[in-house]
């Protein structure tokens, strides 16, 4: 059984003019220890998506459609207290801004430490030693005494590493990671990558990241789902997406990502810019800016259609090529 | 090369006074604080051409370019533009027509257009701070002139800047910097803030203009990639000196430096080899006691004595110039 169901989820806004919808009838799974990578460009509703599987999408936003499901229960419709045993036991949430998701006001060990015991039956002492081990485990360095500092006596990188050490303070099974290294140096960025990495595989714990990088899912991911415009537009194991991609904004975006080793010169670039919520074309939401549209695609949305073992892409013109 | 390169910078520094207010240092008998932030920088860039200077936070970058185009006063070292050194001490009259031809284009496109100005007003304010305009008239036909050139429509003029989306707003950003038909173009990450889509939109418009209007381009940039599509030549930055400065080709194909080849290391492979990457440890220190020495010593593996005690200075190796011990005694193959 999958870890995590997500079912035609939806997540709109209503405003005076309407309502607005920002996630739009997506589904995916994610099966215990596998690292699922969520990708898609500012405003396509990625980061929304997290935000309704940990349960702290802001209002007025909400669940207007669909159902998330975590080991076969389902978590989309808990009152608020149940949810919030749920977050940090079950699913642990790292945020991009190390800093904000830290109390400026406590010693990281009493964060670490109040985490612990909500969630796991210890004493004082043995949460305690937990929290050193938990510190330790994510690479600060004399944990012993580091325990006793406030966040601002921390750089960056180590804030991050103990935003990781929270997360996995309860030994989750699913941890919900938002751009967690956007806010960092490109040296550190690479440590916590690689550390991530490590404990997701040594804790089994799967993994939702949800990122713009496309080469952090490259290192990271197992499979990658793409968003455009809160649609899914390619879903499969993450080789497959980044060496051969299907639908053609994957194309588009794969090529304007620039690359060392080719010389100076051009970028592939996708023409005009992703919609506003309010204007999203009819049919496929990518037809304005598609090299291949045809009026099909003008008119109705493309099913999500098999194009590879587990690779599944939303597109009218990938369906034409395999069946010639 | 038979043209002089159209700006040069000897010995550039800038160090900033962090220390605390006169009354706490003398309670508490602590000497005066300084952040060296820029520590004798040298390059030159050869007409037409981009010069790209990459690094970490901290490590300076931003404060050379502030100092080119004047934003900043360089405390030791000078800076020729045109073959003419730039006098800090000249007043803005006499500078004006060399900060005419120098221009700037910043990270965020939100915080550099003032949201109460048209754009078109925006794109004008060169031509009316440098009176390059005889008429309204000349004036308006100018900026639909600028607009077009970085892909908007003259009739984008009439908005603000809220009505555009991030990547439209650094158009707006580059026509502004090319009202006063500048040659020499500053870019501090200019696409840091956008998406990739959105990145290559605004780096292929970048290359077009160079190739139109012959411009020179300085790129501030921590993106390695970018940097790889953009520039003709590069230099590595480390707490406030340039540890290597090498042709672009030649850098990413042979870095030479412990800290280029880190830096080349932590590009995510969008090749998908799965290549394990040795980690790199330990974070860049503080510039206001930078480690003696070689200031990447301590992060270094393959640093010993001479690297702590003494530091290098930049020296041919091949076509590329690098400021290593190890490299110059053949203890790192170079």
């Amino acid at each position: 059984m999958a870890l995590l169901e997500v079912e035609d989820l939806v997540v709109e806004f209503p405003t005076r003019h309407g309502r607005l919808v920002a996630v739009d009838g997506v589904s995916f799974s994610i099966e215990p220890g596998e690292v699922l990578g969520l990708v898609g460009e500012s405003g396509t509703g990625k980061s929304l998506t997290g935000m309704a599987i940990i349960g702290l999408l802001e209002p007025p936003g909400r669940i207007a459609r669909g159902s998330i499901r975590l080991e076969g229960q389902r978590i989309d419709d808990l009152p608020p207290e149940a949810m919030r045993r749920i977050r940090g036991r079950k699913i642990g949430a790292i945020f991009q801004d190390p800093l904000t998701a830290l109390n400026p006001l406590l010693t990281i060990g009493r964060q670490l430490e109040e985490t612990i015991r909500t969630h796991l039956e210890l004493d004082a002492r043995a949460a305690r030693a937990r929290a050193i081990e938990l510190l330790r485990e994510v690479g600060i360095p004399a944990p012993e005494q580091r325990i006793d500092a406030y966040p601002h006596e921390l750089s960056g990188g180590m804030r991050q590493r103990v935003v990781i050490a929270l997360a996995l303070a309860a030994e989750p099974a699913l941890v919900v990671a938002d751009e967690p290294t956007t806010a960092l140096d490109v040296s550190i960025q690479a440590q916590i990558v690689q550390l991530l990495k490590r404990l997701c595989r040594e804790h089994r714990t799967a993994v939702l990241l949800v990122t713009h990088d496309m080469g952090m899912i490259a290192e990271t991911a197992d499979r990658v789902a793409v968003l455009y415009a809160g649609r899914l537009v390619e879903l499969g194991p993450v080789e497959a997406v980044i060496r051969r991609p299907r639908h053609p904004y994957t194309q588009g975006l794969m090529g304007a990502i620039p690359r060392i080793g080719r010389r100076k010169g051009r970028l592939v670039q996708i023409e005009g810019a992703m919609p506003r919520l309010d204007a999203i074309p009819p049919g496929c939401a990518f037809h304005p800016r598609c090299p291949r549209a045809v009026d099909r695609c003008r008119r109705e949305r493309p099913d999500f259609v098999g194009v590879g073992p587990a690779h599944r892409a939303a597109c009218w013109r990938v369906e034409v090529e395999a069946v010639s | 090369m038979s043209a002089p390169p159209l700006v040069v910078v000897e010995g550039l520094a800038r160090r900033f006074d962090v220390s605390r207010p006169w009354l706490a240092r003398l309670l508490t008998r602590e000497p005066r604080r300084f952040l060296q932030a820029v520590a004798g920088v040298d390059f030159a860039i050869p007409r037409g051409t981009t010069m790209a200077l990459v690094g970490e936070s901290g490590c300076g970058k931003s404060t050379v370019a502030r100092m080119l185009v004047g934003l900043l006063r360089p405390s030791a070292g000078r800076i020729l533009f045109d073959g003419t050194p730039l006098d800090p001490n000249a007043g803005r009259k006499a500078l004006a027509p060399v900060r005419r031809r120098m221009q700037m284009i910043f990270q965020d496109p939100y915080a550099s257009l003032d949201p109460r100005w048209r754009v078109e007003a925006i794109v004008a304010e060169p031509l009316d701070a440098f009176g390059l305009v005889a008429s309204r008239a000349e004036r308006r036909e100018r900026v639909s002139e600028l607009l077009r050139a970085v892909g908007l429509s003259p009739a984008d003029g009439r908005k603000y800047p809220h009505e555009f989306s991030g990547g439209q707003r650094q158009r707006i950003s580059i026509a502004r910097a090319l009202a006063s038909r500048p040659d020499f173009l500053v870019c501090d990450e200019p696409t840091s803030a956008l998406d990739v889509s959105v990145q290559a939109q605004i780096l292929n418009l970048m290359q077009e203009l160079q190739e139109q209007l012959g411009l020179t381009y300085l790129l501030i940039s921590h993106n390695l990639a970018v940097v790889s599509v953009m520039a003709d030549q590069v230099g590595v930055m480390y707490l406030g000196r340039i540890v290597e400065l090498a042709p672009a080709a030649e850098l990413f194909e042979r870095p030479r430096h412990p800290y280029t080849r880190l830096l080349l290391d932590t590009v995510p492979d969008l090749e998908m080899r799965r290549r394990e990457r040795a980690p790199v440890a330990g974070e860049v220190p503080s510039p206001i006691d930078p480690p003696p020495g070689c200031a990447f010593h301590p992060r270094c593996p393959w640093a010993n004595g001479r690297c702590r005690a003494e530091r290098p200075e930049l020296q041919p190796v091949g076509p590329a110039r690098v400021a290593c011990h190890a490299v110059e005694e053949g203890r790192l193959a170079a």
